[in-house]
């Protein structure tokens, strides 16, 4: 009796060589269109101004282990740091399974074999046995990132002025794909297992999820086969589809994380970084034969327009906050740990880093979905139209935003990926003051104060030592000095 | 026999233009910063800080008039280039002295000094007072006894941003404390998760933007609530909503808040009047409780 299983071969009803063409069809569009849209992205984070950091691999190496690798920051918050390990984890581990989905895609049905990787054995029962509990837990684990978000009211962080519309339904969708991912995957194994279990011939690999769930199939072998398949299908295809999605998505920071890390800035949160324009220009003012170092110009020897000082757009910044950009996933610990934030101001450093992603799409590439977030009216904040006049400085983040900043460094502490809002504000504070001489009143007195009289206060100079003036010490006889 | 009443000495602060007219240099120099020298509050702490320092015997010298604003405040505003203007004058007068150590009461002079005058030519080793303190400590130098006792007495530290999550300095001065004998208390958000007193990047200056509350106010509340024991009532922090009716475990007389920067101090000076607890909870700096403690106090 010919047997219903492979690796005989598929019913001819389910045209075999045609999957195969199908497949790898599929395999090249999904990979060209990431590739593509990946290029895109690569283009807006090359605008940003040139930022030398190369050098400290060991450094750079350990910290990308620690914080990207091993969420280090992650478990400063216990509960969404299991979930989001669980998810993490699921992630790495199934992937392991769609190696052998591709394998099996672009050779099994032609050459009559059925998961690729099952000459591994015991290993194999292991790594199955594990995807499927991992599976598990991942949708354990979705439904509560889904509730924490979607009940009412939802976590802090994970509301705001800047988490409506666009992000909060990209953050749902994500959740609703990965459901839907794993889904699939338990019905294509779990009608697998029916049809061996009907054959009575052992499926490689341990299943102990889909074990549950074949009672729940039907019996007939021709619906087992096409079941089988079609969750085949929907699970490769959902990954190709996600794949996709990603570059649209906060959910590009499975991928961006990493890099983010590695480029972290390697010196103390307190220091910020020096303009050395500025540093050539005060040299030549304090010693007259300094001379002031050739402005850089194009490659052609043609100079190049003046950069201002600070920024006002996406390509003012270091090409590093624009990275940042791409590797938020709009989680709001920065947010909620955030002074101004947490009593009521309208600076929220989440804000600031989707802005700069939305500019960059806006003016710049954008892949396949652009949905620039709109803002209701407790961001007060007419939206800019003109494209041209809606530039990330004033079209995006406010002057009100930005003078709110304590720069007490919490956002950057909090942030798990090492995003460093606290830089993109203090660019964008230059070019205000710099450019358009444009700080609060009260400021510009306290930097004539520090002109005129050497310190933030009206003081005069001359009454800078005065403190020392009368001033005595209790002497401590011989017998209490320690 | 009645007790001796304690003998006062008067200190004359030697400035570095003496001692460089003498051909002599300091162990270290103490950058005073314009707060420790104009704001009436800290020259408080400066002159607890200058009585310590001639205590131990350190040749110490100040820069005196010769003394500028680091540039600290313009920088975080944004200005560039009144910062660099700045710290190159004071580089130029730190090199012509040939300065190698400072040290500094101010979280804010530290951090410029020690980590954004070196790209301007200016390297130093920059120690914060606090640091300082806890090494005269550990060497014996400083017993911090003979003087008011703080024995028993609630303090608990308020992180101040340019010391810990900028330069990721938390154990110095929660060591100098604990010198202190006394029952230290830690906020809920201490530490790399403190919360800013309100008046970084150049707050202090201006007016707080619109919102709800004020940064100090809402500090002010975390420590108030933790000294009086009510902390652990204190379960949604970053709401709006500290206050609680939990009652508390500890009478806040004489509890103290100590702070180790001169803007964290108005602040939290301001958030206790704020809270009409002046008469009971006191903001002292490190360098304040250290001189009380020895009896160096006039």
């Amino acid at each position: 009796m010919p047997s219903i299983l492979r690796p005989q071969s598929f019913p001819p009803y389910l045209y075999p060589m045609l999957q195969s063409i199908l497949f790898l069809l599929l395999l090249v569009a999904a990979f060209g269109l990431f590739t593509w849209q990946v290029r895109k992205i690569r283009a807006n984070i090359l605008v940003g101004r040139d930022r030398d950091m190369s050098g400290h691999a060991a450094e750079r190496f350990r910290k990308t282990l620690l914080v990207a690798f091993g969420q280090q920051k992650m478990f400063k918050r216990m509960t969404p740091a299991l979930l989001h390990l669980v998810v993490y984890v699921g992630f790495l581990v199934i992937n392991i399974e769609v190696i052998e989905i591709v394998i099996d895609g672009l050779f099994g049905n032609i050459f009559g074999f059925h998961r690729a990787l099952k000459f591994l054995g015991p290993v194999y029962d292991a790594l199955m046995a594990t995807n499927e509990i991992l599976g598990a837990l991942v949708i354990i684990a979705v439904a509560a990132f889904w509730w924490r978000r979607n009940r009412n009211p939802p976590v802090k962080r994970l509301s705001g002025v800047e988490l409506r519309a666009w992000p909060k339904l990209d953050a749902n969708i994500i959740l609703y794909i990965e459901v839907a991912l794993m889904a699939a995957l338990f019905f294509m194994n779990t009608a697998d297992l029916k049809l061996h279990q009907m054959e009575g011939v052992d499926l490689p690999g341990t299943f102990p999820i889909s074990n549950l769930l074949v009672g729940l199939l039907p019996s007939d072998v021709a619906t087992l086969h096409v079941l089988e398949r079609l969750g085949w299908w929907i699970h490769i295809t959902g990954i190709f589809l996600f794949l996709n999605y990603l570059p649209s998505s906060k959910h590009f920071h499975i991928i961006l994380a990493f890099p983010n890390v590695w480029y972290s800035r390697l010196v103390p949160q307190g220091q910020f970084s020096n303009v050395e324009s500025i540093t050539n220009e005060v040299k030549a003012m304090m010693d007259p034969s300094f001379v002031v170092p050739p402005a850089p110009t194009a490659p052609d020897g043609s100079a190049l327009a003046p950069t201002p000082f600070g920024a006002k757009d996406v390509e003012d910044l270091p090409w590093t906050n624009l990275l940042n950009a791409y590797s938020c996933t709009e989680c709001g610990r920065c947010t909620s740990v955030c002074p101004a934030n947490l009593t009521g101001k309208l600076l929220s450093p989440r804000k600031i880093i989707m802005d700069t992603r939305d500019r960059m799409e806006e003016k710049y590439e954008s892949p396949l979905i652009f949905r620039p977030n709109v803002y209701g009216p407790e961001a007060k904040h007419e939206p800019v139209t003109d494209l041209i006049e809606a530039t990330l400085l004033r079209g995006k983040v406010t002057p009100e935003e930005l003078w709110a900043c304590t720069t007490c460094n919490a956002c950057v502490e909090s942030c798990p990926v090492n995003i460093n809002p606290l830089e993109s504000i203090i660019e964008m504070r230059r070019f205000l003051v710099l450019e358009e001489s444009a700080a609060p009143n009260s400021l510009n007195v306290m930097f004539s104060n520090i002109e005129n009289n050497g310190a933030p206060w009206a003081f005069s100079p001359s009454d800078r030592f005065n403190w020392a003036d009368d001033l005595f010490a209790a002497e401590k006889s011989a017998a209490t000095v320690a | 026999m009645t007790p001796e009443a304690p003998t006062k000495k008067q200190i004359n602060v030697p400035v570095m233009a003496d001692l460089a007219a003498r051909n002599e240099s300091p162990e270290i120099l103490f950058w005073v910063g314009c707060a420790g020298a104009f704001d009436d509050r800290y020259k408080r702490v400066t002159r607890a800080f200058v009585r310590i320092l001639d205590h131990v015997g350190t040749k110490y010298a100040v820069l005196g008039l010769e003394e500028s604003c680091t540039g600290d405040p313009a920088k975080r505003a944004g200005n560039e280039f009144l910062f660099q203007m700045q710290a190159m004058q004071n580089i130029t007068t730190l090199n012509g002295y040939g300065i190698k150590k400072i040290v500094t009461a101010c979280p804010h002079c530290f951090n410029t000094i020690k980590n954004e005058y070196p790209a301007l030519g200016g390297d130093y080793e920059v120690i914060h007072h606090s640091t300082y303190l806890q090494q005269l400590i550990n060497e014996g130098k400083v017993g911090v006894t003979g003087g008011e006792s703080f024995k028993g007495r609630r303090i608990t530290f308020h992180d101040s941003c340019y010391l810990g999550r900028a330069n990721n300095i938390y154990e110095a001065p929660r060591d100098v404390l604990a010198a202190l004998d006394a029952d230290l208390v830690e906020m809920k958000r201490s530490r790399a998760n403190g919360l800013c007193c309100g008046a970084g990047g150049a707050q202090m200056w201006k007016e707080p933007e619109p919102g709800k509350k004020d940064i100090n106010i809402e500090r002010t509340e975390e420590a108030l609530a933790t000294l009086s024991g009510k902390a652990d009532a204190l379960a949604n922090l970053g709401g709006v909503e500290t206050e609680t009716s939990t009652p508390a475990t500890h009478d806040l007389q004489g509890s103290i808040i100590a702070v180790g920067c001169p803007f964290c101090m108005t602040m939290m000076s301001d958030g206790v009047k704020n809270k009409e607890q002046e008469s009971k909870v006191q903001v002292f700096d490190l360098a304040e409780l250290v001189a009380s403690a020895e009896g160096i106090n006039a």
